[in-house]
């Protein structure tokens, strides 16, 4: 049995944690001054060392990413954290900024001042309002109190922080999407390389962190990265928030061990919801293939999902039971990214574009078995030729659940139309609402 | 609509601040976008233009930037933007129906206003809350578990006048231009009201209280490497 492992989320339950007295008085900004006794190339190698992997789903090694930041000429550097969370099941950075805000800003200075960077930049998604004023709340709150602008706490480092709100666009979440937004443009991906570490926001040499990721920092830097690695799996290390979500009996987020299995996970929120049985999930998001009951035992690390197919991308489990219609939920991904696609290049928006043509027919039971192969052909030509990596999120879905699902497809085309009823995978049980 | 001398005397002063904290003043579209949006409910061509001189630029760039973002509306939307989650998983939750009687019981359709002007209805996409499915999101603060009921009562609420209050929010909710202005980095003072979380982020450390469960304490003292 996995235990779970709070420690980004351990205070939440404190009413006052969002406020910078109620995060002090929980040890809050102790890793901060913890860092600046050091040298800031101490902290990009404790960050190496911890094995801290990348919490916005692509998990590429943190400390790795700091490192690249070519160190020297006298031009500017940045941080920009992600907080333009909107990855479909995702709902873990959203709670964590609501609660623990001060966490983020902690992170943050202390990313900002092992990459020697003198300004970072929270780019937070337009839609979550609260979130925003408790940022807007906690950057006062920290400003004031002399851990950021000049001289923080008397180091002689100097900061400034600036919160830029998104405006509705999943597609800046993409790293280099999201600086093109931020430098005042549409949001549309960069050809890489160069790597924002080399020319990212104004050209300048720039790390780009999920806010997870950012929130762990400080207790890395106090507990040291042997206590960080010692957690979690071999490359996998640590601990991350686990997001449950639809039809789960205790739906909410478990923070854990990277490697901790749905199956105990599921165990720990009361099961699938009670008289059903699980048919399919999401192990990081829509854009990660989807797995079936058979997949409950692989442990939730970036290796083990690998291996059967998937990617553990940002562990939003999204549950679904025997009540969902399959073809149902990927045509709503799709149409997903179809909105979604920013329409740079052609395979993404000429091919999310066609396949949700060709997946509402079938949801309707037209059209024949061949079109399921016109659907994987689509998919063929997206997936590693699109610009970026929404075009290989929207085939995730279609592919993987043509896979597992086929005959429910093909289910559609003989009865002529859906054999599901909506309204038993409802919350409310369709009709049952008072 | 043209802008009055006295808001056009604000406007300046707050876009100056704006522009003034971003190393390069291009940056400072989106911001100043909201504060238009806050100023006029929309983004109109006046408001394109003001955003444009301001920065420099072409109001055709301004504008190939507004289209791009669905959060900048282009007419005018009425007080409340009432969102519903209809990405899979709250459409199969619940959602679903949910935007299909609201849409019956204002009678209007997806993007539309009420008559009455108080009330655009949107279906949205994921907006992270997810463990709170089926959520409605209204000027973007959250209403979590929504059943069509509840939607409805809503929606009436808003209508009405009555007071409404967000599920993990503020005891006030802002109208959509106040919300706009907060989006261009204007707070309202709302930050301290409302939880720390809700009940669905807290039931994993629920649990690890139950049993027990910390994460490992600071490495025994033999100080961070």
């Amino acid at each position: 049995m996995t235990e779970l492992t709070p420690v980004l989320t351990a205070h939440w339950d404190d009413p006052e944690i969002f406020t910078l007295a109620g995060y002090q008085r929980t040890g809050g900004y102790q890793g901060l001054r913890q860092a600046l006794e050091l040298p800031p190339g101490d902290i990009v190698q404790m960050i190496k060392d911890s094995g801290l992997r990348g919490r916005g789903g692509a998990g590429f090694p943190a400390g790795l990413k700091w490192g690249f930041i070519p160190q020297g000429d006298d031009g500017p550097r940045y941080l920009v954290v992600n907080a333009d969370e909107s990855e479909p099941g995702t709902c873990k950075d959203t709670p964590l900024l609501l609660a623990s805000p001060h966490s983020l800003i902690e992170g943050a200075v202390i990313t900002a001042y092992a990459i020697r960077a003198e300004r970072a930049f929270i780019y937070v998604r337009g839609e979550v309002l609260h979130v925003i004023r408790r940022l807007q709340h906690a950057i006062r709150e920290a400003r004031e109190a002399g851990l950021l602008g000049r001289d923080i706490l008397g180091s002689g480092y100097d900061l400034e922080v600036v919160l830029h709100a998104g405006a509705g666009a999943y597609i800046c979440g993409e790293e280099t999407a999201l600086l093109d937004s931020l430098e005042g443009y549409r949001g549309q991906p960069r050809l890489k390389p160069p790597f924002p570490a080399i020319a990212g926001l104004y050209a300048r040499p720039t790390v780009i962190n999920n806010v997870e990721s950012i929130a762990s920092v400080p207790w890395i830097v106090l507990n040291g990265a042997d206590s960080f690695a010692g957690l979690g799996t071999e490359r996998s290390t640590g601990f991350g928030i686990f997001s449950l979500s639809g039809h789960v009996t205790i739906p909410g987020q478990y923070e854990a061990p990277l490697g901790i299995t749905l199956r105990e996970l599921l165990d720990l929120a009361g099961g699938v919801r009670a008289g059903h049985k699980l048919k399919f999930w999401t192990p990081g998001g829509s854009s990660t293939p989807l797995l079936t009951d058979e997949h409950v035992d692989v442990p939730l690390d970036f290796e083990s999902v690998g291996t059967v197919g998937s990617m553990l991308g940002t562990r939003a489990l999204q549950i679904f039971d025997d009540t969902t219609c399959v073809v149902r939920a990927v045509l709503r991904w799709t149409e997903f990214y179809e909105h979604e696609s920013c329409g740079k290049c052609t395979p993404c928006r000429e091919g999310t574009y066609w396949m949700v043509r060709v997946l509402a027919r079938l949801e309707r039971g037209e059209g024949t078995e061949d079109e399921l192969e016109k659907l994987l052909d689509i998919c063929d030509n997206i997936t590693g030729r699109a610009f970026c990596a929404l075009g290989d999120g929207a085939a995730a879905p279609v592919t993987s659940s043509i896979q597992y699902f086929r005959d429910e497809y093909i289910e559609h085309l003989k009865g002529g139309g859906c054999p599901f009823d909506p309204a038993a995978a409802t919350l409310f049980g369709g009709g049952s609402d008072q | 609509m043209p802008l009055t001398d006295e808001s056009l005397a604000r406007l300046d002063l707050e876009a100056a601040e704006i522009i003034g904290r971003y190393p390069k003043s291009r940056s400072a579209l989106m911001p100043l976008l909201y504060l238009l949006q806050a100023e006029e409910g929309y983004i109109s061509a006046t408001g394109i233009e003001y955003c444009a001189g301001k920065l420099g630029l072409a109001a055709a760039e301004v504008a190939a930037v507004v289209t791009f973002y669905t959060m900048y509306k282009r007419r005018p939307v009425g007080d409340y933007h009432v969102g519903v989650c209809t990405n899979s998983l709250c459409a199969i939750m619940g959602g679903d129906q949910i935007f299909a009687e609201l849409q019956a019981h204002l009678g209007v359709g997806n993007d539309e206003t009420t008559a009455d002007g108080k009330i655009i209805l949107e279906h949205v996409e994921c907006n992270a809350a997810c463990d709170y499915a089926p959520v409605v999101m209204v000027n973007w603060e959250f209403f979590d578990n929504m059943t069509p009921s509840s939607a409805r009562r809503l929606v009436d609420d808003l209508r009405e006048g009555n007071e409404v209050r967000p599920s993990r929010g503020p005891r006030r909710l802002c109208t959509w231009r106040e919300a706009s202005r907060i989006l261009a980095g204007y707070p309202d003072g709302q930050a301290t009201d409302g939880p720390a979380a809700g009940p669905a982020s807290l039931v994993g450390l629920e649990i690890a209280k139950e049993h027990g469960w910390t994460a490992p304490e600071p490495a025994p003292r033999e100080e961070n490497r």
